[in-house]
């Protein structure tokens, strides 16, 4: 037998200095030679655990043995029999979390780097040219798709696969959701959400774009206009303010806007595009997930001297993936942990110049099971900023709703629905990703479309009493 | 898809579509707004709807020629189509019966008053129109508001038509003589809406005005609208776009309009360039 190698392939990436300044792709993926030598260490368990780390159970082991084989067109049929986006979840998906924390090989090496591989089949299959998998008869059964994000890109694509007809509709005029409006160019590039969105359209997937369910239909008249299915994918868009004092001037933005002009409208190339965007010289970004990552890499990238993250936790607690707050760290930006914003300090023509933070230390565990943060009093300080991005998570939009009351909803705006089939309160309709949940990853959005359609194929073939299922007693 | 059906010049600056947008004209209320983009590197811009018609299924869009964006729409013509159009967007006007109502229209806000005016009119309102403008040539739809209203002023802000006054002083006139003036509706510029709601505010006759600010998605994704009324921060795009002219934080709104004023002289720059090159190219 071979001798095992320790560690992983590393992954070819810009250095931090250049690409602190373009929206390149940070991570360039690994060469064929990479890709087969990383697949060679898979121990092919018998019993794979990285399969039930992976929310929607990529059949891994498969699609890296035929990798290694040379049989590039097996990984991909492998690979793509649960995933309908694979170059997406090979770049963004928190691996790390999932799949390779279940790796055998890490118990005392390196796991290997799944998601690196699976982005490398995906690279390879758009290199080669889509394939559209064999559709089966059309079953004459219609499903209307709310949202063009992960979830619903997954539940569509799956629902077609089994032969259903799949209406998205989107309320923005590009596809994709936050995967084209707020994840970054540099850590996945658009041309890849269109190829897989493209994919999806090839499995007979209608999109109508510029579409906002709640205005131009409500859910209702979907279902009377003649969709015999409805899966709610909105996701999370409603950005969240502090509500602390300035937090209007001029240079306080939301990092959905900050996120969306720079991503989906392209105002880094302002003015070749339209859409213009604030340079800030000094940025303070108000949190620590991938969210605020994101918007600092990017206000480094438009050419701002200085990013800080202010968040009022530690390091530990930071919701980001350790991948993002390393790239961050390298690039430079700068970190205030145990640091809470307090008031935005403004011209008298209200443009930001500064911001006054407030120093916290741990407290006893709060309802997120994380450390309170608790304020030190006499702690204040001002910082110098002329931008404040505030990214401090998301809550879904009540817009879907409109007109629509017996769609229960809870507390946090989120709608009401049995997390593993989909199922809301209101029959004939599903939902799934962000929108159930609040914020949360793609991967897991998707796990939820997949489940849905799964349930919704069911349904559609054998309408089955009672519509309600409580989630412990669904099978 | 969006294709522009008929296009009108009201004023030099001024310039009237009707686009193609069957399901937006079906569900459009006074009151509401759409999103529209130029082309495929433009950005998302609000216009309110001026008018709808569910027989043709077009809608009627009013705008001036004043950034890089509507002077660029301002370049399109019959048998163009717009790179995506999104509505109807924003809460509707709430018409009722309050009895006497006051619908002021300053610039190109007259268009988007004139279905407010009309609505209110067939539900059983008497409506008294004041619409104004900096000049004669500014002015359109005199005639259109007339038919809505019982009774129409006009004005021009240098006195090159009708009555020399801006719009805030007939209606100061119409509150001072002591008529009963149960709701007024100011739609125009930010400063027009502003001094509206100072003239009337004394007399506390509601006044409910529509804001203009900055938009990107319109569905309250961006929160780049975001105004502060009575307070509290609400979201035009979603809250409004009409709010109680009183309760406004007039200047935050002002100042918010001017983020991107150095961008928009360059692009507006930019633009004009690329226009002169190409005419001289014809």
């Amino acid at each position: 037998m071979a001798k095992i190698e320790p560690k992983r392939q590393p992954m070819p990436r810009q250095a931090p200095e250049v690409r602190c300044r373009n929206f390149n792709e940070v991570a360039q993926g690994y060469t064929m030679e990479q890709a087969v030598a990383e697949a060679q260490r898979c121990l092919q368990c018998k019993k794979p655990s990285c399969i039930e780390g992976c929310p929607v159970q990529v059949h891994i082991p498969e699609f890296i043995l035929a990798l290694r084989e040379g049989d590039l067109w097996g990984a991909v049929t492998a690979l793509k029999d649960k995933n309908n986006l694979p170059a997406i979840c090979g770049r963004v998906c928190p691996q790390e979390t999932q799949c390779e924390i279940k790796c055998v090989m890490g118990k005392k090496y390196e796991p290997v780097a799944i998601g690196r591989l699976e982005r490398f089949v995906a690279d390879w299959e758009i290199a080669q040219g889509v394939r559209t998998p064999p559709l089966p008869p059309s079953t004459g059964k219609r499903v209307a798709v709310i949202g063009a994000g992960p979830a619903s890109l997954t539940c569509a694509g799956d629902l077609a696969k089994m032969g259903h007809q799949v209406t998205i509709f989107e309320s923005l005029h590009a596809p994709g959701g936050v995967l084209i409006y707020g994840i970054p160019e540099f850590r996945l590039p658009k041309a890849i959400v269109r190829t897989e969105v493209n994919y999806v359209q090839s499995l007979g997937v209608e999109i109508r774009l510029n579409t906002v369910v709640g205005k131009l239909y409500t859910v209702d008249e979907l279902l009377t206009d003649g969709y015999n299915a409805i899966f709610l994918g909105t996701g999370a868009g409603l950005p969240m303010f502090m509500n602390i004092p300035g937090e209007n001037y001029n240079g306080v933005y939301s990092a959905n806007e900050f996120l969306t002009r720079t991503n989906l409208m392209k105002a880094y190339l302002f003015p070749e595009y339209d859409t213009p965007i604030m340079i800030g010289r000094h940025v303070a970004v108000v949190g620590a997930g991938n969210v605020a990552m994101d918007s600092a890499r990017c206000a480094l990238r438009l050419g701002a001297d200085e990013v800080h993250i202010v968040y009022r936790r530690t390091k530990a607690e930071a919701p980001a993936r350790a991948e993002e707050l390393e790239n961050a760290e390298e690039e430079g930006i700068i970190f205030h942990y145990l640091t809470n914003p307090i008031e935005i300090l403004g011209t008298d023509k209200r443009w930001v110049r500064g911001i006054r933070l407030q120093k916290q230390q741990l407290g006893e565990p709060d309802a997120s099971g994380r450390p309170r943060p608790v304020p030190i009093p006499g702690s204040e300080y001002e910082m110098d900023v002329d931008m404040v991005i505030m990214a401090l998570g998301t809550r879904p939009n009540p817009m879907v709703f409109t007109n629509t009351p017996d769609l229960e909803r809870t507390k946090h705006g989120t709608v009401v629905a049995n997390e593993i089939i989909g199922r809301t309160k209101k029959p004939r309709v599903w939902a799934g990703g962000d929108i159930v949940t609040g914020a949360a990853t793609v991967i897991s959005a998707m796990g939820a479309g997949k489940r849905a359609a799964a349930d919704i194929d069911a349904y559609l073939r054998n309408p089955n009493e009672p519509w309600w299922i409580e989630p412990e007693k669904t099978n | 898809m969006y294709r522009i059906a008929a296009r009108e010049d009201l004023a030099p600056i001024t310039k009237l579509f009707k686009v193609e947008a069957p399901e937006v004209a079906h569900k459009a209320k006074a009151g509401q707004f759409v999103i529209v983009r130029v082309d495929e590197r433009g950005e998302r811009i609000p216009l309110t709807i001026a008018d709808f018609d569910h027989g043709t299924g077009e809608i009627t869009l009013v705008f001036q020629e004043v950034g890089k964006t509507t002077k660029q729409l301002g370049t399109l013509g019959v048998g163009d189509e717009l790179a995506s159009l999104t509505g109807p967007l924003g809460r509707p006007t709430e018409i009722e019966k309050y009895g006497t109502v006051v619908c002021v229209g300053g610039g190109v806000g007259i268009a988007p008053i004139y279905p407010i005016a009309r609505d209110l009119r067939e539900a059983g309102n008497t409506v008294i129109s004041i619409i104004g403008a900096r000049n004669q040539g500014l002015l359109f739809w005199e005639d259109k508001m007339r038919s809505v209203s019982d009774e129409l002023i006009v004005c021009t802000d240098d006195g090159s038509y009708a009555r020399k006054a801006l719009v805030t002083e007939p209606l100061k006139e119409l509150l001072s003589s002591g008529r009963k003036v149960d709701v007024i509706w100011a739609i125009g510029p930010a400063i027009m809406m502003k001094f509206c709601a100072l003239t009337t505010q004394p007399f506390g006759v509601k006044t409910i005005v529509s804001l203009n600010s900055i938009m990107v998605d319109g569905t309250g994704m961006c929160g780049a609208c975001r105004v502060e009324v009575g307070g509290k921060t609400r979201f035009v795009c979603v809250d409004g776009p009409e709010f109680d002219g009183h309760q406004v934080d007039w200047n935050l709104l002002l100042e918010r309009q001017r983020i991107y004023l150095d961008q928009e002289k360059r692009a507006l720059e930019l633009f004009a360039t690329s226009q002169c090159a190409s005419k001289e190219g014809k």
